[in-house]
């Protein structure tokens, strides 16, 4: 289901959380909204998702105008609402399973039903031993997973999440998104990710609209955004951006490409001076093929790294490794 | 201790089930009267302060009443709601006739022990409920009540500890029960021994119910 929001407003008191906001959240993508804390994110997720109503401004689902629908329809709309959150909001009178019998108890689903179907949501989240679990055993990661087998009960056509890994550690909030990612896919979603973290708009989203102050300062393609951030705002928020985990190895070092290379050049900082590497260019016919770099700290100097490949004639290759060396830069080979 | 004659003995019982049948029946009444009352001033309340249905003017009026009955000296409620009592059990004196103002007294009590115990449910969780599309009903039943009754078990818990202080009183105006046995004998023909084993029973009542009320919280509490 597509969304299109016109020029919402909505104030509270002298605070304007959003402040005319248009946005086209297109179908069956992962549709990222960024903001600092206060910038009005979850504001405005109360507002697409029904919560409250605009001050003034139009909600669209598809072709449908939902801000202005009477209570009773809202509230049959929201029943194709999928929601989760940063503290999970699970029930703590429930188990783990009750949990997700919920949404369905209240959308008059018969006894049986239910039963198979927290059992299908349940092996769909990886959770299938915790149906009789209280909630208080579950660990922050487990809890999510049931927030979101709970939002999916309903089969909704849209999954909003308001900070759904802000609570978690990086390792566990890379699997919630792989499994945001791998259900949206599954279940043809239209997923709204509210966050503040940029890791989350890179590991996980689409498109991202960038929020500050209540507006819309920037949107686009993830890829566009991160290549050629246009605001300060943006631009803050990718340089808090720690590097993607999946590529860092244990040395430090960030690889950027998948052809294997075959050396790997140490340089230490008290002992490289000149510009070793524009050097031997000029001075060997060859070239350096560069897939990855680090820097780390040995002891109370800097040790810098760069994974590569030299390419060239097989006697300039073997005097320009020969030049490096000399140099004071630590050569290792891979072997083929 | 050698007052203590079987007869004596056979009084002090007859009080106690006194006693067990005025607080049992008027928590009964003062739940039914207080339990919707509470439910009440808590969804009515504004949404700030976790109403999911707020209407300030009743919100108000409702709460201004609970707040008179609370601070009414039960003595005097007691002798006003004597015509009410004699309007609905047919009787002004007796034990009967002690539960509609012991009811009535309690109920504003428990209304209030609600109201506080369905504010401290996690407004977030509650957000989750209606953005699942519940009604304002099953909201209160599906997820307040439940989410709070490990608080409304305490709640009910104190409720019931009050009650038999407040029967004891209601004695003294001729309601019967151990509180009265205590005043006739004990005080008016200089019987301190039977105003000791009244006392004592009262006490041993009083621990009783909390010992309940506790474990049955604790029992929940760990399930959750
Ligand atoms: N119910 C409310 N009442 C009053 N002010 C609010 C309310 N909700 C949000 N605000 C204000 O609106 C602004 C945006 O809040 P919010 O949407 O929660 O931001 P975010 O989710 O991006 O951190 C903040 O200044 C906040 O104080
Ligand atoms: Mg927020």
């Amino acid at each position: 289901m597509q969304i299109t929001l016109k020029n919402l407003m909505r104030n509270y008191e002298n605070v304007h959380a959003v402040q005319d906001v248009s946005l086209s959240i297109p179908e069956n993508r992962i549709f990222g909204i960024i903001g600092l804390s206060g910038a009005g994110k979850s504001t405005l997720v109360r507002l697409v998702s029904l919560l409250e109503k605009p001050d003034s401004g139009e909600v669209w689902y598809d072709d449908m105008r939902v801000d202005n629908l009477p209570e009773k329809e809202i509230i049959q709309r929201r029943r194709h609402i999928g929601m989760i959150f940063q503290n999970f909001n699970l029930f703590s009178s429930r188990t783990a399973g009750q949990n997700i019998a919920y949404p369905m108890e209240i959308c008059k689903y018969q006894k049986d039903e239910i039963k198979s179907r927290v059992r299908e949501l349940l092996e769909l989240v990886g959770l299938s031993d915790r149906e009789n679990a209280p909630i208080s055993t579950l660990s922050g990661g487990q809890k999510q997973r049931i927030a979101i087998a709970r939002a999916l009960a309903c089969k909704p056509d849209i999954l909003f999440c308001d900070e759904a890994t802000s609570a978690l550690d990086p390792k566990t909030t890379q699997s919630i998104l792989s499994l945001i990612k791998d259900i949206q896919r599954k279940m043809n979603l239209t997923v709204v990710m509210i966050t503040h973290q940029m890791e989350v708009v890179r590991d996980a989203c689409d498109y991202v609209a960038v929020l500050s102050e209540g507006k819309v300062v920037e949107q686009g393609t993830v890829k566009d955004i991160f290549a050629q951030p246009k605001t300060n705002v943006t631009k803050e928020f990718l340089s808090h951006l720690t590097t993607n985990t999946a590529n860092v190895r244990d040395d430090g070092v960030v690889i950027w490409s998948d052809v294997p290379a075959r050396y790997t050049l140490r340089f230490l900082n008290d002992r490289v001076e000149t510009p070793v590497i524009s050097d031997i260019i000029r001075e060997f016919d060859v070239v350096f093929n560069i897939s990855g770099a680090g820097i780390q700290k040995v002891g109370d100097t800097k040790m810098g790294t760069m994974v590569c490949d030299i390419s060239g004639p097989e006697e300039a290759v073997k005097a320009a490794l020969e030049a490096i060396k000399e140099r004071g830069v630590i050569v290792e080979e891979v072997q083929a | 201790m050698k007052g203590l004659t079987p007869a004596i003995w056979k009084l002090i019982g007859q009080s106690t089930l006194q006693t067990l049948e005025m607080v049992s029946l008027s928590t009964l009444f003062s739940v039914l009267l207080g339990l919707p009352l509470g439910i009440l001033l808590c969804i009515t309340s504004p949404a700030s302060q976790g109403g999911i249905r707020p209407k300030p003017v009743l919100n108000e009026i409702l709460s201004r009443i609970v707040n008179i009955l609370r601070s009414f000296p039960f003595i005097i409620l007691i002798i006003v709601l004597f015509p009410l009592s004699r309007l609905i059990v047919g009787t002004a004196i007796g034990t009967k006739s002690t539960i509609v103002p012991l009811s009535i007294a309690a109920a504003p009590f428990v209304a209030r022990i609600v109201e506080t115990s369905l504010k401290e449910v996690d407004p977030g969780v509650i957000q989750a409920a209606r953005t699942m599309g519940s009604t304002n009903s099953q909201i209160v039943f599906k997820v307040l009540l439940p989410e709070a009754l490990p608080s409304l078990i305490s709640g009910l818990t104190l409720t019931i500890i009050n009650l038999i202080g407040y029967s004891a009183m209601a004695g003294a105006v001729g309601g019967g029960g151990l509180g009265d046995l205590a005043i006739r004998y004990g005080y008016q023909r200089f019987r301190p021994e039977v105003m000791a084993v009244a006392v004592i029973v009262i006490l041993v009542l009083v621990e009783v119910i909390q010992f309940i009320g506790n474990k049955i919280s604790a029992h929940m509490m760990a399930k959750r």
